[in-house]
């Protein structure tokens, strides 16, 4: 893959809080806007097609030259603010600046000015007898984005999170080792509010991951670590929150303790519940739910690729056993999704505990063709469509997915491809 | 490089993607491919990882989630090998146990002194970030945020963490000017390179250590320099 092949590759995928837009962020640091087609009467079966809105550039490679350091473009998180005018606006963020971006639309024009003329070069003034009052006129739509503020220089370390409060004024980031609170206005100033960084380097063993503010409660947010727990942190009870409230870990079980046990506890991705009372996690061979209030350990736990557990030395050799997948709910927080290797993606309905495995591949994503569920075999009674375990392709790998708020339609990255799935019929899923 | 005798693409390292993947592993033909019993794959595991870690280190900013994991693998690793009777059956002379020894030994302390002294570069090289850092430390009251105050940022600049910034050592910041005023060995420890070798982790330590006397010369020396050229902006 040539370097402009690889800037293609998306590295985020978020719907907006209604699901009408859809924003991906790529390696090359460009955002791309999805926006839904409203139904049509006309052609019901066209109804809400995702189209392209808009394109921008939001992040360029930059160079630190005070430690010789190229600072990757890449959009490793993009996040929606709530929409309070007719305007949009959301956080996108790489290694290092967050960025807020304003979307408008214009689709009028003021015609008939006094002074200048339609292609605005100033009038004659002699010909102009008249006042007139300008009109606005109906033009083509024409979306227009524009940076509204950059956050920068809070982090040392890689950001890899943002969450917007929902107090919808504030914001935070995480990298490796701190979290920042940021005020949406204001850019100079950033306050630490976590700081797991040992004052002796060498004693450090632990990173964070992942972190996400509660949906409902402003004053709540969750980390994930590397070792596999979660702190779920109240800003009331201090300004520094290195204290957590409650720790959630789970112990490990000594009959699969490996070499490998802590890296594939390390925790990839945390997700609140749209309810809020509970958590999503993600480490590498499982997706688990917690109740935030039962510590001790999750209430659900779901195998995504268990398969793999007998093939660690190999994923750690290949460093695969380092990828972080996301993990999503769906709206009503009835089924969870995760991706995988080989372009699978993963969904498990908590009600009826089944679950099923999918592929997003080009064959079958021709329009409204039904997505056939895929089964991976480890050996033993093989049916026709199963794929072996050794066949898995391992470079096709799904680490972003998002759920439509609402809906049962979901996007899936796959690699430099934006699969969009829609489910139009009641499906066993639910 | 890797136990099994077979090569991984040079030009994977000069990279800075870190999500290359060399396509070797693929081949269901390669023996690391199959799965491998435990116990003779902790000591090619060791290597492994030890290969890992120095890959990672050798990265300009290394992934820290990646060295962190690795580092905490490899300890694991360390720990289940080192009493000799947990050594993999090794077809070698009695002898072997002992030398086996004294070679953990001996790359454990290596390992120690690389990790200790490249973690602790880490840290210098956010001292040197901390230099354009906004009010954030007005935060919680009576914490200092961050390592080295932003006031020794440009020493460090001069010490020895920051080897890339003086590939052609301290000479070359001053080839424009008269050397022989400040020719002194202070200088000379200085410009060691980023990635240390194993004996240099206690030298380390006490490089950068400067009486105030030697600060202050070395701030006049500073803004010599920089009267000669346009005068650092502030951040980005």
């Amino acid at each position: 893959m040539g370097r402009r092949d690889m800037a293609d590759i998306i590295s985020t995928v978020e719907f907006n809080h209604t699901g009408e837009l859809l924003a991906t962020g790529d390696k090359g640091g460009r955002v791309v806007i999805f926006q839904r087609e409203p139904e049509s009467k006309n052609a019901p079966h066209s109804q809400g097609e995702y189209d392209v809105y808009s394109t921008f550039q939001s992040h360029e490679p930059e160079f630190d030259y005070l430690k010789s350091l190229e600072i990757e473009e890449k959009i490793n998180k993009i996040k929606w603010l709530p929409q309070q005018n007719a305007a949009h606006s959301l956080l996108s963020t790489n290694d290092k600046t967050i960025k807020l971006w304003k979307i408008t639309e214009r689709d009028k024009r003021p015609e008939g000015y006094n002074l200048k003329d339609e292609e605005g070069k100033l009038k004659d003034l002699s010909t102009v007898t008249s006042l007139q009052v300008p009109v606005l006129k109906p033009m083509d739509l024409m979306v227009e984005v524009s940076p509204r503020r950059i956050f920068a220089n809070g982090h040392t370390y890689h950001i890899n999170s943002i969450s917007v409060n929902s107090d919808c004024e504030t914001y935070m980031s995480a990298d490796d080792l701190r979290i920042n609170l940021w005020h949406l206005a204001i850019t100079d100033r950033s306050f630490n509010i976590v700081d797991i960084k040992p004052a002796n380097m060498e004693d450090l063993t632990e990173v964070i991951t992942a972190s996400e503010f509660h949906p409902h409660h402003c004053n709540l947010f969750v980390y994930s670590s590397s070792k596999g727990s979660l702190r779920l942190c109240d800003m009331r009870a201090a300004a520094l929150c290195d204290k957590h409230s409650k720790l959630f870990e789970e112990p490990e079980d000594p009959s699969n303790r490996s070499f490998f046990s802590e890296i594939i506890s390390s925790v990839s991705d945390v997700k609140f519940s749209h309810s809020g009372r509970y958590m999503l996690t993600r480490d590498y061979l499982t997706v688990k739910v917690w109740d935030l209030n039962m510590e001790a350990r999750p209430i659900e736990t779901y195998q995504v690729h268990d398969y793999l557990r007998s093939k660690l030395c190999s994923l750690y050799e290949n460093d695969c056993i380092f990828d972080k997948f996301e993990c999503a709910w769906n709206g009503s927080d009835s089924v969870i999704m995760t991706g995988a290797y080989n372009n699978f993606f993963r969904m498990f309905d908590r009600n009826t505990k089944r679950d099923v495995t999918l592929e997003a591949s080009r064959e079958s994503s021709k329009p409204r063709a039904v997505l056939k569920p895929r089964r991976v075999c480890v050996g033993g009674k093989r049916r026709r469509d199963d794929i072996s375990v050794d066949s898995l392709d391992f470079t096709k790998k799904i680490l972003h997915t998002a759920w439509h708020p609402a809906e049962n339609i979901i996007a899936i990255a796959a690699t430099n491809n934006l699969y969009i799935f829609q489910d139009k019929v009641n499906s066993d899923m639910h | 490089m890797l136990s099994k005798g077979l090569k991984r693409k040079r030009e994977e390292e000069e990279e800075k993607e870190p999500l290359a993947v060399d396509a070797w592993w693929l081949d269901p033909g390669h023996a690391s491919v199959a799965q491998a019993p435990p116990a003779v794959a902790s000591s090619s595991l060791f290597d492994l990882s030890v290969l890992k870690l120095h890959h990672s280190l050798q990265q300009s900013e290394p992934d820290l989630r990646h060295l962190v994991l690795v580092v905490n693998t490899l300890r694991r690793i360390q720990a289940s090998m080192a009493p000799a009777a947990a050594l993999p059956p090794v077809p070698s002379p009695p002898a072997a146990p002992s030398v086996a020894d004294n070679l953990l030994a001996s790359s454990d302390a290596a390992l120690s002194a690389s990790m200790a002294s490249l973690l602790e570069d880490l840290s210098h090289i956010e001292g040197l970030s901390q230099a354009p850092q906004p009010l954030a430390d007005e935060g919680p009251p009576g914490r200092s945020i961050g390592g080295a105050a932003p006031s020794l940022g440009a020493l460090d600049l001069l010490g020895p963490a920051t080897g890339c910034l003086l590939d052609d050592g301290l000479e070359g910041l001053f080839e424009d000017i008269d050397t022989s005023m400040y020719d002194n060995e202070l200088w000379a420890p200085a410009s060691e390179g980023l990635k240390p070798g194993p004996e240099d982790g206690p030298g380390k330590e006490e490089a950068p250590e400067l009486d105030e006397a030697e600060l202050d010369y070395l701030m006049d020396v500073l803004v010599g320099t920089q009267a000669l050229e346009r005068p650092p902006g502030p951040g980005r």
